[in-house]
């Protein structure tokens, strides 16, 4: 029986090693990507392929998608102006919005979200790139052209709402990722550890010993090398970065089907395989829950 | 000539050979297709096979590879237990024969084909030959379940020490009987959304679809047909390791009604999800289940009783060490009934409490969360099934000594280790937060890497053995090639 204890010992020791913190707050290298977080992009009008098959859709409208995630920076200023006027409120440890409530089914599982004031974001937890000083929202420093995070679907709804916009439609969400020839990923059908941030794509802001994979700032695979770390430019047909990896993005539809109250998000993240970064895969969560890895970003 | 015909006879047409090739098949389709995911992918291998053998992974067709994949080991595994039961249970010559010979041409067809067909391009005549095999494999479940017919006088039970009715009817027989029959009604519920979900290869996977409310008759058949083939699969191979064990007495008659009892409801439950009693399945699926799993019970306490009482013999008033010491004396007897047990813990609990809180907890999370304890959930399962195949090979090839305790403990340990780091990887957001979860998941991957790439290797030490045992002119193969399971069962 030594055999059976010694390997249940080493298991023990190294179990307890995994219980060491990880500092989360751990020092990122700074880039300037280049790419300008306020810009849009257009989407015209008609027919793309759609989901993992294919199937030919048509969007009859033009639409404008951001060219990239939220980030921390643009966020903050929303939530110091949205405080500033009234808009949202604080209460407990988190920034609080109003929301109108989702029809209800009572379907199996389906959560009751009435008329109401929902969590935007967290105010303490430690995974967030913002801090709140009781008075005023500021980015980390280092964090501010990254995706902002740690924000619930009622969050991103509640920034792209002041600002006049909305959060993008599944569909257009898509369409603006692959464009209109049906590739899996928005810059073509094959991926490397140069076009995305997944897991364990070993970018210079991981350290999957410690604290993992974390994002990278938005824009970033685009073409520039980083301290040797060099990227391939993995835009969309559309000009968008990130559409695959670095964060989930919430998109804007509600109820996809009668009774399903969760939201759904797309495009893979840090932490996710290879596998979740084709564009048709779905991710959903509810709308309160938030996340280091779930971002999102307007259209108009 | 006679070299290589001795060899083949050996290989194709003795139990024992059979079930080398199968388990061959495996541990080589195991190892190969396990570098193209998880840590292997991580660490850049994927890529490296990838290109080496030519592999052409489109994006798009990702679910339909798994699927395939998923069935080319399946297969292989349905076969050994055909193997098993066939060597175990009395039956015509020409059943035996017949349904051995569907079975092993229809896995290697399936196997070799589906997967040309999934990995490297797709050569449709490839995939006709891949469903050429499911077919025959189907056409071996129809013989086998004719051959296991319980009524016929021949194949009553004479010895009142085992489960019978008044007329002498072989409940263990009919409980045999009951699982083959319904394994091949349950493949049509594959078989038919398979034809509509592969034609074009628009297949999808169960977990991905899991969350949505409304799903298509054709959806819930695929959902309902993965879930009851890996049941019976387990209720199978409980039966085989209960023959194997010579289960009897009174233990054995309570045990093969529940058995009998709870696969036919088991199967009524998950059949009924096409059927406008889909509300109420799951509910008809508990109410098969715990039959099922009381029956497994039976034979476990009979087992490890028989174990105890074997180990103590001779001694006057054995004390609770000596009793222990002779459970654990022999780990290829003493490990599959573990292994059922370890699977409460593994994969029967983390169901039941997932399915119990799951509005409070699991749909709090997101649906990815889920996603990775669905998979794990029936990964463990398939691999405890193939544990248990393992242990019972061990013994079937006659370890002893030594090398049957190293054999043994290693498949326990090894697959122990890392069946539960995988619950606690199913289960860490119970307790740790997506931030700092990583040095955790790093120590669990080590562990579930180190058990199961060590299990793979004690496997494939065995079977490099038994490789070179094949070119011994007087090898254990040749003792094999005339050894009846039926002859060896546990008295």
């Amino acid at each position: 029986m030594k055999h059976p204890l010694f390997i249940t010992a080493i298991a023990m020791l190294l179990s307890l090693a995994s219980c060491a913190p990880v500092d989360l707050d751990a020092p990122a290298p700074v880039y300037d990507t280049g790419v300008d977080p306020s810009a849009w992009a257009s989407v015209p009008a008609g027919e793309f392929l759609s989901g993992q098959h294919n199937e030919p859709i048509t969007i009859d409208y033009d639409y404008e998608i951001m060219v990239t995630d939220v980030t921390v920076a643009q966020y903050v200023d929303f939530l110091n102006a949205a405080l500033a006027s009234g808009e949202i409120k604080l209460s407990g440890d988190a920034a609080m919005g109003y929301y109108p409530g989702d029809p209800y089914h009572g379907a199996k599982h389906e959560i009751r979200i009435d008329p109401g004031d929902y969590l935007l974001v967290p105010l303490n937890d430690p995974a967030s790139r913002f801090t709140f000083d009781g008075q005023q929202f500021a980015a980390k420093p280092g964090w501010e052209n990254h995706p902002m995070t740690n924000v619930s679907w009622f969050g991103a709804r509640a920034y792209c709402g002041y600002y006049g916009w909305r959060l993008p439609s599944e569909l257009e969400w898509e369409k603006a990722a692959r464009g209109t020839d049906g590739r899996a990923y928005p810059w073509g059908n094959e991926i490397t550890r140069q076009h995305a941030n997944f897991y364990a794509s070993r970018d210079p802001f991981e350290d999957m010993r410690t604290f993992g994979s974390r994002t990278t700032p938005v824009g970033f695979y685009n073409g520039k090398s980083y301290d040797g770390f060099q990227t391939v430019d993995a835009a969309s047909p559309y000009g968008l970065y990130d559409m695959a990896g670095n964060v989930w993005q919430w998109v804007g539809d509600v109820q996809v089907q009668p009774g399903f109250s969760d939201r759904l998000m797309h495009g893979g993240s840090k932490d996710t395989y290879d596998m979740d970064l084709r564009v048709w895969v779905r991710n959903s969560a509810p709308p309160m829950y938030y996340s280091p890895g779930v971002g999102f970003r307007c259209a108009r | 000539m006679q070299f290589i015909k001795n060899r083949l006879t050996y290989l194709f047409g003795s139990t024992k050979g059979l079930i080398l090739v199968a388990v061959a098949m495996i541990a080589m389709t195991t190892a190969l297709f396990g570098m193209l995911s998880g840590p292997m992918a991580e660490m850049g291998i994927r890529d490296v096979v990838v290109r080496t053998l030519g592999m052409d992974l489109q994006p798009a067709e990702r679910e339909g590879r798994i699927v395939i994949l998923y069935h080319a080991i399946a297969m292989a595994v349905v076969a050994i237990e055909v193997y098993m039961i066939t060597g175990l249970l009395k039956m015509r010559a020409f059943f035996k024969t017949a349904t051995r010979v569907l079975v092993t041409v229809g896995y290697w067809l399936a196997m070799i084909f589906g997967l040309l067909f999934a990995y490297w391009g797709h050569n449709w005549a490839f995939h006709g030959l891949y469903i050429t095999g499911l077919s025959l494999i189907f056409f071996a479940g129809v013989l086998l379940t004719i051959a296991l017919w319980p009524w016929d006088k021949a194949y009553y039970q004479p010895d009142a020490a085992y489960a019978r009715t008044r007329g002498g009817l072989d409940l263990e027989r009919t409980a045999f009987f009951a699982t083959a029959l319904t394994t091949v009604i349950s493949a049509v519920f594959g078989a038919v959304p398979g034809a509509y979900f592969g034609n074009g290869f628009e297949v999808f996977l169960a977990e991905n679809v899991i969350r949505l409310p409304e799903k298509t008759t054709m959806q819930y058949s695929i959902i309902g047909h993965l879930h009851i083939m890996l049941a019976l699969i387990a209720i199978m191979l409980t039966l085989i390791i209960g023959r194997w064990l010579d289960f009897k007495g009174i233990l054995h008659k309570i045990a093969m009604p529940l058995m009998i009892l709870g696969t036919i409801v088991l199967n009524l439950g998950v059949w009924g999800v096409v059927t406008p009693l889909e509300p109420i399945a799951h509910m008809i699926i508990y109410v098969g289940a715990t039959p099922a799993m009381l029956g497994a019970l039976m034979l476990v306490i009979y087992g490890w009783d028989k174990l105890i009482r074997e180990g103590v013999t001779g001694m006057e008033k054995p004390s609770g060490w000596q009793k222990l010491k002779s459970l654990l004396r022999d780990p290829l007897r003493f490990g599959p009934l573990w292994q059922m047990v370890f699977m409460n813990f593994t994969v029967s609990g983390v169901g039941i409490f997932f399915a119990v809180r799951l509005d409070e907890i699991v749909r709090l999370w997101p649906h990815r969360e889920e996603r990775i304890e669905l998979t794990g959930h029936w990964h463990v399962l398939s691999a405890i099934i193939a544990t248990i195949i393992l242990l019972y090979y061990g013994d079937i090839i006659g370890l002893r000594g030594k090398l049957r305790q190293w054999y043994g403990w290693a498949i326990i340990i090894l697959s122990n280790l890392a069946f539960a780091s995988v619950t606690i990887l199913e289960l860490k957001r119970l307790f740790i937060s997506e931030a700092t979860q990583q040095p955790l998941v790093n120590t669990l991957m080590i562990l579930i890497d180190f058990g199961l790439g060590m299990l793979l290797v004690v496997l494939a030490i065995v079977l490099i053995w038994r490789l070179f045992d094949l070119f011994k002119a007087k090898g254990r193969w040749t003792e094999e090639a005339t050894h009846e399971l039926s002859a060896e069962v546990v008295k």
